[in-house]
């Protein structure tokens, strides 16, 4: 069953957002990593009990790779967000992001603890620890980029996120999109993810879920304990035979977590 | 012609197995496995006296660079050694080419101006100002400027030091990077309205844009040589003519390297093994450190992966003679190193500000001096004249060094 989307053009009318929509029930927002949204089973599987919201980050929606150029630091784009759910005429929401988009969500939450009644973060980003650094993906070799952010660098979910079309102009496209996605994301996280959630997490009022993959090669385990020890009411689990995109690699039981979690 | 010497300052003695025991000649090779503080002072000042050196030889400019974090070239405040040089030829016909100082890692960027000036005003008005927009690895991953960032932060790095140069009144600055209240620059150069400008680049098309648009000199910086360059220069010329400018070929700076020895034969035993260090070590780096994401925009990302250029052959794979046939490296008997500068360089690209690498890879004190003293005395004298005849304006050199440089030989 295909997505409808809209588009909400925020920020004195100079960045659109194009959100896809599916499902029925309450409303839960999705926020994407560095790599662009991925609508697949585990976005269809929520769907299921809500009103799943997934908007693409500025930027990252074909024919507005431009969008991004009015959106200048973190502060705008959590406010371009807050106007996004004026926008979509949502009062309150649940929030599911995965790495980068998990930090956007603790943001909004952290800006507006009312608005967001349920926060479920997957491999966050968005704290730091010299002793544990988060790998700088945006760096990496396109080689070396699977098996930094899969548990099986050969798995069909890494083909399906980095894997190119057969086609040149299909390919150049997906090349150029997977790249552009990281630049207008890693526009707020350069050169580390630490830009100062740390002082301001503990506005965040909703119970959390983190989620981790087993086998995160970027963002190591030691951050679940950061995050857990910052935010009032939240629990960890880990997902096996997944990295750092555990929604993508194991859809199954990722679903399991985070259902139980937004329907409890 | 203008003829420069210029220097990059490597380490000169990395290990023979450097390449595959470090990933990266730039950004994260270990200081203290790799060098000792003593040793390099001793580089610095072998840099020194070689551009001092080819300054009385007959060189008209000498050039230094900013970079950081490396093996390949370590001068990360290109001032200071320029500062020396400016002191130091104080009385000679040479212009002190700044190649430079990196706008968009120097905050505020009035510092740029100030440096500059400075310069400026120790010389006796004999500054070029380049102005760099530095290497994704020097600015993106030493200095941690955000690659969506680097080319807006430089434009308007660019804006803000043009200005302090030129403005008679006191101003305020109030952009998106840079918040200034009070503008009011100590020293003004001495060249009006300001210093001339370059802009080094590496090719893209933005770049080309900008340097017209701004009337500086571009300077393209390629270590792959004139025939890879022709492409890419071909492209800034066609902008050059799209804008309505004329094809003055002072418009037009390269960087060519250059191995002078009595013959041939002789320059192959001379240099071989110091070009190839240069290309298997000195440009050891990862090849998407080049292009963070967010350093192209999307148009120009989009257009270089619907026609990847041609990869350039990994050089690692090449030898000293391929690097000779191939032009990456002009090298040989002067009347040979004269003859492909004169056709594959200056000619086929229309260029009027030539730069000579004239210290390469880890090519020792004495065999740099060497190769300078050739060139200077049997190649230089055969390129001077070149476009004179055409009745070209450097604009884009000192004003009191735009005509024929009387060098050390012909004062005596």
């Amino acid at each position: 069953m295909p997505t409808a989307t809209q588009t909400v053009t925020v920020w004195q009318q100079r960045v659109p957002i194009r959100v896809h929509v599916k499902g029925s029930g309450p409303a839960v927002v999705f926020f994407h990593g560095p790599w662009g949204l991925t609508w697949g089973p585990f976005l269809d599987a929520l769907a299921q009990g809500f009103t799943v919201y997934a908007p693409e980050h500025p930027g990252t929606s074909p024919d507005e790779p431009d969008a991004i150029q009015s959106v200048d630091n973190l502060w705008d784009l959590v406010l371009c967000y807050d106007e996004l759910l004026d926008g979509l005429k949502l009062r309150e929401v649940m929030a599911v992001g995965h790495s980068f988009g998990a930090m956007v969500a603790c943001e909004l939450a952290a800006l507006q603890p009312a608005r967001v009644t349920k926060l479920a973060l997957i491999d966050p980003i968005g704290l730091w620890r010299d002793d544990a650094p988060v790998i700088n993906w945006m760096l990496l070799s396109p080689q070396e980029m699977p098996g930094h952010v899969f548990h099986e660098p050969d798995g069909a979910a890494s083909k399906a996120l980095f894997g190119l079309p057969e086609d040149p102009e299909a390919a150049a496209l997906a090349r150029t999109r997977l790249t552009w996605a990281m630049g207008a994301t890693g526009k707020f996280i350069w050169p580390i993810p630490d830009k100062g959630l740390k002082k301001r997490i503990h506005r965040i009022s909703a119970p959390a879920l983190l989620v981790w993959g087993e086998a995160d090669r970027l963002v190591p385990r030691a951050y679940a304990k950061e995050f857990a020890g910052r935010l009032a009411r939240t629990r960890l689990e880990v997902v096996a035979d997944a990295g750092h995109a555990p929604h993508l690699e194991q859809p199954e039981a990722t679903t399991r977590l985070v259902l139980a979690f937004l329907k409890g | 012609m203008k003829i420069s010497a210029f220097h990059l300052m490597p380490h000169r003695e990395l290990p023979a197995d450097f390449e595959r025991r470090h990933p990266s000649v730039w950004v994260t090779p270990p200081w203290w496995e790799l060098a000792d503080a003593r040793r390099v002072g001793q580089y610095y000042n072998w840099t020194l006296d070689e551009l001092l050196h080819a300054a009385r030889a007959g060189f008209d400019g000498v050039c230094t660079n900013e970079h950081h974090q490396n093996a390949y070239g370590f001068m990360p405040s290109p001032n200071l050694m320029g500062s020396v040089l400016a002191k130091q030829t104080n009385g000679l016909d040479v212009a002190i080419v700044q190649m430079g100082m990196t706008l968009p890692t120097t905050s505020p960027p009035v510092r740029v101006a100030e440096e500059y000036g400075m310069i400026d005003c120790i010389s006796g008005g004999r500054l070029v100002a380049g102005l760099p927009l530095g290497s994704p690895m020097d600015v993106n991953l030493a200095y941690g400027i955000t690659p969506m960032e680097h080319r807006e932060r430089y434009r308007e790095a660019f804006e803000l030091v043009l200005k302090a140069w030129q403005a008679k009144e006191i101003f305020a600055w109030n952009g998106k990077y840079f918040q200034l209240g009070t503008v009011n620059l100590w020293p003004r150069p001495v060249q009006e309205p300001h210093p001339p400008v370059w802009v080094p680049g590496s090719g893209s098309i933005s770049t080309f844009d900008f340097a017209t648009e701004h009337n500086v000199c571009y300077c393209f910086l390629s270590y792959a040589g004139a025939r890879a360059a022709s492409t890419m220069m071909d492209g800034y010329w066609d902008v050059v003519d799209k804008k309505g400018l004329d094809r003055n070929p002072y418009r037009a700076g390269f960087l060519q390297l250059v191995a002078v020895s009595e013959t041939d034969a002789q320059a192959e035993a001379d240099y071989a093994r110091h070009v190839e260090y240069f290309y298997h070590k000195c440009l050891h780096v990862p090849a998407q450190w080049f292009a963070p994401p967010g350093n192209q925009d999307y148009r120009s990302l989009l257009a270089a992966n619907r026609n990847p250029v041609r990869r350039a052959e990994d050089p690692k794979t090449l030898r000293y003679r391929d690097f000779v046939n191939k032009g990456y490296v002009i090298a040989g008997s002067p009347a040979t190193v004269k003859e492909r500068l004169i056709e594959e360089v200056v000619k086929r690209l229309n260029v009027g500000n030539l730069m000579v690498l004239v210290q390469i890879g880890s090519m020792p004190h004495e065999l740099t001096i060497k190769n300078i003293d050739l060139f200077a005395r049997e190649v230089l004298p055969g390129l001077r004249e070149i476009w004179d005849d055409k009745g070209w304006e450097n604009h884009w050199w000192p004003r009191s060094l735009r005509g024929s440089r009387q060098t050390a030989a012909s004062a005596r």
